[in-house]
């Protein structure tokens, strides 16, 4: 076990894990932060996207201990009250179906945003597909990002 | 026709009291003809009574200060109904949609009626119940304010969630709540016109949307009390072998174990209910602090596997007890396959017949005969299954994602030797469903490691444990015959099917009942490898089957393949034949006419496009797809899709147009991809990286779903637009590629011809 100390959301946490513990089971359990969500443990679904440093990374497969000084946003610190473009829109088109999957639909769109203001489809076929929506909402996904993109 | 409509009898009783600090709480009793719960027991194929009695009951709750709180019975799996339940006793209390507050009820049938979410019935079942208790409330209301403004009750009119009188005189609801309380409930109150609803109709947001796009706590992954473990079991690396002995000394030296033990799940001669199905019996539990230390001790065990023999299970069903024999021998796909067109040459039950379906293919001039093959699917709900169980001497809370409490709680109760009065079930949005969630074996296993540990702890399936332990949608095959007289007339049809473990065919539905001369037949091979319910069970395989078969059979007809069906529908309803046909052929006919206007079927201007197009019923619902696929990057890609349902009235169309879209993403990847296969046993996917679920960039760009419009009482629609979607599919493909998809997945045959 060691020390860490993460800025999480814009708050300094202080965590004793082992040093492999993937930042996924740092948020989930350790800073009860379960936004981010848990879906395969391997990168292959994007359920646990998280941003490290304002971009979209699968927190299942980053170790605590590679995170350093490097900020950490998740989907309870994407916006103060739930207001992002991209959270708004999402309401905007009622995507969420069973919803477990969004959190890091809308953490993969948002960093996506941030570096692409613009993004054409396939721009936003390239950053999401590796984000699995076992409800199919795919199609209001896309509709929902070029919405916040303001296209 | 015997279109086999459900009526719905009731007599209720319904029960207002004073809110404590002022305001009415109404408690809805139903006794209902549970026609309802029949349904949706037929749809998990199971044999439930005719006539069970159960009781549906809502709450509705307005505080003295305007706050009107809907109880949503039901457990959520993203059909929206936490959303659409609600908004039907709204729209009967004429309440202001806006703003009322909608919970998610506890686990009481008693009080709550049915509770089940599957079988594509929430909406259907609970349609009448929840816009009576509204119309009884907002009668109370009026009945308040007419003896308070001292005018005849009739002159009192109500509009979201206000009480007015021609003299200008208004009153809040909440401010007549603690009067109206007071007054016994009204009976048998007129309930509105479909052309006066002002709720239902009209798209509704999801009521958790905000709390879902904020990652606020909602699914039972996330429940957490203090001082709880967390918990892993260890299961077989195949079907067909069990514990022998396990060495923990190593896995208990890791940071924060607790405890390593095995348990058995159900002792010898348990009577399992329907939906107890397990595929591991002895469970070697992980318990400890944190999930990433349970994960790590969990591999340092050394673990020794035998093979597990035949064994009995005891399965309480329709008709009593009956023993089952699953047969320990290890299984493989390939010989799966062999065994099944082994076992499709025998005699098999016959199932349906109608006329003298042998002297027709004897005398026909033309006979196309086909096989269909599909294998296991793995469920894989985004949210593995997971449970969090408190379990002390005398009492049990356990918490988590599953579809049907109400069964769950006998068997719990058995497992735990507690009476049902002494546990509590609270139900957690559930992060996907379909089916899986209706077999409550992890909420069991959850409740008996938390009496070992003596501690609150969360069972949680890691997604290998959850992809390899069965519950599958079975493996199924089918032939189908046709027969042609020499003017290419259709004389006869035969469709012979089986499955592991179970038989898919619905002898009763379309073209039952359109062909003079035919024959359904089924058989069934006993497996350990376990199944359950998946979205549309058996539909799911038929529909792809047969309507990749009357797409063939059309064109050996020279037929356009929706006039084929609507000719053979025309004849259903004209002059049908044999009994008990299960569908209404003019709803049946409207979806195809409705999709093949809205897509332009056979008209100028889709010529880029490979259409295919398919129908089915199932679940009270009809659907209709035409799928447009193109070639892109040298793949066939399903570029649009048009769906028709007719699910009789539609209460929030947005949600429902998500659902249809929904399904029809979901119903091309598992088309295309979906498969779960085995060898010597073991599963031969076990995560995504080798399961491969459909991606947003293999979406397809535009899918136009509408609605057939009527003022009939609602059906499911979480299901029937799921099926058609693979015979669409089929049928695209064939044109693409200019030759037929027999078996499924589609894809491993198109990687074939790639590389060849």
């Amino acid at each position: 076990m060691a020390i860490f100390n993460l800025n999480v959301n814009g708050k300094n946490k202080r965590v004793d894990a082992d040093p492999s513990t993937p930042v996924l089971w740092v948020l989930r359990d350790h800073l009860n932060l379960t936004g981010t969500k848990y879906g395969c443990g391997m990168a292959q679904c994007g359920a646990c996207t998280v941003h490290l440093n304002g971009t979209a990374v699968r927190s299942c497969q980053l170790p605590v201990s590679a995170v350093g000084k490097e900020a950490i946003t998740t989907i309870e610190g994407l916006s103060a009250t739930g207001d992002h473009p991209v959270q708004k829109a999402w309401i905007d088109h009622d995507v969420a179906q069973c919803g477990y999957c969004q959190a890091g639909q809308i953490m993969s769109a948002a960093s996506l945003l941030k570096t692409n203001p613009k993004p054409t489809d396939a721009d936003i076929d390239n950053a999401m597909s590796g984000n699995i929506c076992r409800c199919g909402t795919y199609l209001r996904i896309k509709e929902a990002i070029k919405t916040a993109a303001g296209i | 026709m015997n279109t086999n409509k459900k009526n719905y009898t009731r007599r209720s009783f319904l029960k207002s009291s004073l809110l404590s600090g002022g305001g009415l709480m109404l408690s809805v009793s139903w006794l209902s003809n549970a026609n309802a719960a029949t349904g949706k027991l037929e749809a998990l194929n199971l044999n439930g009574p005719e006539e069970r009695w159960v009781q549906l009951n809502g709450y509705i709750q307005i505080t003295a200060d305007n706050e009107i709180k809907l109880i949503c019975p039901n457990p959520e799996f993203g059909q929206n109904v936490m959303t659409s339940l609600p908004m039907m006793v709204a729209e009967e209390l004429d309440a202001d949609w806006k703003a009322v507050v909608v919970e998610m009820g506890p686990h009481d049938n008693t009080k709550l009626g049915p509770q089940f979410t599957g079988g594509s019935n929430s909406v259907r079942m609970y349609w009448k119940p929840l816009r009576e208790a509204g119309a009884a409330v907002r009668q109370m209301l009026c009945e308040a304010a007419a003896r308070t403004w001292n005018v005849p009750v009739a002159e009192v009119t109500t509009k979201a969630g206000v009480l007015y009188h021609a003299s200008g005189k208004s009153a809040k609801y909440g401010e007549m709540a603690s009067k109206a309380a007071t007054f016994p409930v009204p009976k048998g109150v007129k309930l509105k016109a479909p052309n006066d609803f002002t709720i239902i109709r009209k798209p509704a947001k999801n009521v958790e949307g905000k709390k879902i796009v904020t990652g606020q706590p909602l699914f039972g992954l996330d429940y957490r009390v203090e001082g709880m473990l967390i918990a892993m079991i260890q299961h077989p690396p195949a079907f067909g072998m069990k514990l022998k002995s396990f060495d923990a000394s190593q896995a208990l030296k890791m940071p924060g174990i607790k405890d390593v033990f095995s348990l058995k799940l159900y002792e010898d001669g348990f009577e399992q209910g329907g939906f107890d199905t397990r595929s591991f019996n002895d469970l070697l539990v992980v318990a400890g602090k944190s999930t990433w230390e349970v994960m790590n001790a969990r591999k340092k065990l050394k673990i020794e596997w035998v093979p597990a023999g035949d064994t009995k299970d005891i399965m309480m069903g329709r008709g009593g007890k009956r023993e089952v024999i699953v047969p320990g021998a290890p299984e493989s796909t390939d010989a799966q396959l062999r065994k099944m067109q082994e076992y499709a040459r025998k005699p098999a039950q016959q199932l349906r017949k109608d006329g003298d379906p042998e002297t027709a293919f004897k005398n026909a001039a033309q006979i196309i005969e086909r096989t269909y093959n599909a294998p296991f699917l793995a469920h894989n709900c985004m949210e593995p299954m997971n449970f969090f169980a408190h379990v002390t001497e005398d009492k049990a809370l356990v918490a988590g994602p599953l579809q049907a409490p109400g069964w769950m709680e006998p068997t719990l109760a058995k497992l735990l030797g507690l009476s049902p009065d002494r546990i509590e079930i609270q139900m957690t949005r559930m992060g996907g469903g379909f089916g899986r969630r209706a077999y409550g074996q992890y909420v069991y296993e959850a409740a008996l490691i938390s009496r070992h540990l003596k501690a609150p702890v969360k069972l949680m399936y890691t997604r290998e444990d959850d992809m390899t332990y069965g519950i599958y949608r079975p493996m199924y095959t089918a032939t189908y015959r046709a027969a042609l007289d020499k003017d290419r007339n259709l004389i006869a049809f035969h469709v012979k099917g089986g499955g592991i473990p179970e038989n898919p065919v619905h002898a009763n539905r379309f073209p039952a009942g359109a062909v003079d001369n035919y024959l359904a037949e089924g058989w069934e091979i006993p497996s350990n490898i376990t199944i359950g319910a998946f979205r549309a069970p058996r539909s799911n395989f038929n529909a792809a089957a047969e309507q990749s078969f009357l797409d063939e059979v059309a064109e050996a007809m020279g037929k356009d393949p929706i006039e084929l069906r609507l000719e053979l529908l025309k004849r259903a309803k004209e002059n049908p034949v044999g009994k008990n046909n299960e569908y209404d052929a003019d709803r049946y006919a409207g979806v195809l006419k409705l999709v093949r206007d809205k897509s332009n079927w056979g008209k100028p201007g889709n010529e880029k496009y490979n259409r295919g197009v398919a129908a089915y019923f199932c679940h009270n619902s009809y659907a209709a797809h035409v799928v447009d696929m193109v070639t892109r990057d040298g793949e066939p890609y399903v570029e649009r899709v048009f769906s028709a349902m007719d699910c009789g009235i539609v209460v929030n169309p947005d949600a429902a147009k998500n659902m249809v879209q929904g399904a029809v993403v979901d119903g091309i990847g598992n088309a295309m991809f979906g498969a779960l296969t085995h060898k010597n046993g073991a599963a031969g996917q076990s995560n995504f990286h080798n399961y491969r679920m459909i991606r947003h960039n293999e979406a397809p760009k535009l899918i136009d779903v509408s609605f057939v419009e009527n003022d009939i009482d609602p059906t499911g629609l979480g299901e029937p637009p799921f099926p058609p979607v693979f015979g669409a599919v089929a049928n695209a493909l064939y044109k693409n590629q200019g030759k037929r998809f027999y078996n499924q997945p589609f894809q491993p045959e198109l990687d074939k011809r790639v590389q060849g």
